[in-house]
């Protein structure tokens, strides 16, 4: 692997130990996977995964002490993940105690840590640093070391920027040394497609369903998919945006992909078209069956299957400021349909905290609270990753959720229907 | 007595028994209860991963085909090299996913002492061969023996 001479110096010890150990540690990755140099990092701003102050996570603290004493901080303000604790979201005494006293108690020394580092501001917490709101968009072309697999997949897809599938800890290497190895998703050739979707549904696919039946069957390959124009039309807009944040968590949680293109859509597709399709691509056919299959073979991790929910969760990744506005409409319908005044069910909707204020100032905040839904900048994967939320009946219409925790997945319109009319 | 070729990610030589995951292993769901609880034979706490989840990590010869999941994996498996509560090895029947790769990595910049030998690309033949309880031999050059 082709390293400039600063490069080469750093790594031999010329800016101190510890900026050799960063220099060390992209050279080994970029080797593992065969990269031919190192590149720049051309965004803005960083994203790190890693937001939760979790008392297990005490080796990458001490690690970022270390880097914090050595002066080897990040070159790049970043966000980071949602916060993983909110005392509005719902939670029993011992769910509280074990949060706060055990869990998470670790919250408040990691964020000073953060601060130290380069976190962009207080409310730089979200999975979704990419809406308008929270102000980390990259541009088309952009060279980034984020981790945060559904932000990646969106950065990498959505905004045509360049980025691999790194890991927490490895995301802020990139960020200190200002240098990330160049291979993968960052070539122009690891973003061809190995795989053709084609997608004949009669209705609009889920878009949380759809990326799971893609991820779970391509894996870590880039999907070309095509079929979607009538769903989803050939121009980027606030609702298709959604739709594409929700697909892409789905497939890359459910399965590992990084980039996706939508023909006549997506960025690149629209720009190369069929040219990003390797000749030997396999094919997937998704039609409603076939999507129907795939939610009938998720696991239901529930001890009681026909247990009432006590808990919802919709908005992991997190709500964009459309969705919120249109699922407060939807929730209105369902509760008048239903001869309801609020749901049934306590529901949590998650968005990013700068997206939360700003539709705090809208007409809409008033009816979202009025139908008795919590709106909020929790993390709902940390809320759920304890032992406790192990026998808790969530319900959720995030395929993400679904496959790290037990909660249980349905598509959006079950979900409504559940919470405003009730039933198992 | 069966013998397969890898690619050195991370350098060693060991002899465990085999656990074998015949689906991407979630690095998170798997480790995250055992370090965060003190469970220091790592007991896997995937109940996604039926061949895993329950079984003891700690020790074995961890015989997969890739990670999967959220990617804190790496920083998962840097934390639980840190803790001592790493497999004895790690052996992948596919190129390494970038998550794993990083924590093997990380581990082996920033931890002192800590050896996990890393072996990649065994190829789908090994992972079929290979059955839990199995004493399995690591060498330095990336040769791996099912004894």
């Amino acid at each position: 692997m082709y390293l400039t001479p600063e490069q080469q110096a750093i790594l031999d010890g010329a800016k101190g130990e510890t900026m050799s150990k960063v220099m060390k540690t992209l050279v080994m990755y970029g080797e593992t996977f065969g990269a031919d140099k190192m590149v720049p990092v051309t965004s803005e701003y960083n994203h790190l995964v890693t937001s939760f102050g979790l008392k297990m996570m005490g080796p990458v603290f001490d690690l970022m002490q270390k880097l914090i004493d050595a002066g080897a901080v990040s070159g790049q303000k970043f966000s980071v993940d949602p916060r993983p604790v909110d005392k509005n979201v719902p939670a029993n005494f011992l769910q509280k105690l074990i949060f706060n006293k055990f869990m998470y108690s670790k919250q408040d020394d990691y964020e000073q840590q953060l601060n130290q580092l380069g976190l962009m501001d207080a409310d730089a917490f979200s999975c979704a640093c990419y809406l308008d709101q929270m102000g980390n968009k990259p541009k088309k072309g952009d060279v980034l070391s984020w981790a945060e697999s559904s932000a990646v997949v969106y950065a990498n897809s959505v905004l045509g920027a360049r980025c691999n599938r790194n890991s927490g800890i490895m995301d802020i290497m990139g960020s200190i040394a200002g240098c990330v190895p160049h291979f993968g998703l960052l070539t122009d050739e690891g973003r061809k497609a190995s795989w053709i979707i084609k997608v004949e549904c009669k209705r609009r696919p889920e878009a949380q369903l759809l990326g799971s039946a893609i991820g779970m069957k391509v894996m870590e390959d880039v999907p070309f998919i095509t079929g979607m124009e009538k769903w989803l039309g050939t121009e980027l807009n606030d609702e298709n945006r959604a739709y594409l944040k929700d697909f892409g968590a789905a497939t890359a949680s459910n399965g590992a992909v990084g980039l996706y293109h939508i023909e006549n859509l997506t960025p690149e597709a629209k720009e190369l078209g069929k040219t990003l399709v390797k000749a030997d691509a396999q094919v997937y056919v998704i039609d409603d069956a076939e999507l129907e299959r795939v939610q009938k073979n998720y696991p239901v991790m529930w001890k009681n299957p026909d247990a009432t929910p006590k808990l919802c969760f919709v908005g992991c990744p997190h709500m964009s400021m459309e969705q919120l506005k249109s699922w407060t409409v939807r929730v209105e319908e369902g509760l008048k349909a239903s001869g309801n005044k609020k749901v049934l069910i306590p529901t949590v909707f998650t968005t990013a905290p700068a997206v939360k204020k700003a539709f705090e100032q809208t007409e809409y905040a008033k009816r979202l609270a009025a139908t008795g839904v919590i709106l909020s900048y929790i993390c709902p994967l940390m809320y759920m990753n304890n032992p406790l939320c192990g026998k808790m009946n969530v319900i959720t219409s995030s395929n993400k959720l679904r496959t790290y925790t037990t909660a249980r997945y349905y598509t959006e319109e079950q979900i409504l229907a559940k919470i405003t009319k009730g039933g198992n | 007595m069966k013998q397969f070729k890898g690619r050195v990610v991370a350098p060693g030589a060991v002899t465990a028994p085999a656990l074998v995951s015949h689906g991407g292993l979630n690095t998170l769901a798997s480790f995250q209860k055992a370090l965060q609880f003190g469970d220091k034979k790592a007991t896997c706490g995937d109940q996604n991963n039926p061949d895993l989840y329950g079984q003891e990590m700690l020790g074995k010869a961890l015989c997969l085909p890739q990670t999967i999941g959220s990617t804190t994996g790496g920083l998962v498996l840097y934390c639980a090299c840190a803790m001592e509560r790493q497999p004895a090895c790690m052996l992948f029947s596919k190129p390494i996913d970038s998550l794993a790769a990083a924590g093997s990595i990380l581990a082996s910049v920033w931890l002192e002492g800590i050896q996990m030998p890393v072996i990649d690309s065994l190829g789908d033949e090994f992972l079929a061969a290979v059955k839990t309880g199995d004493q399995i031999q690591v060498k330095d050059d990336g040769t791996v023996i099912i004894l």
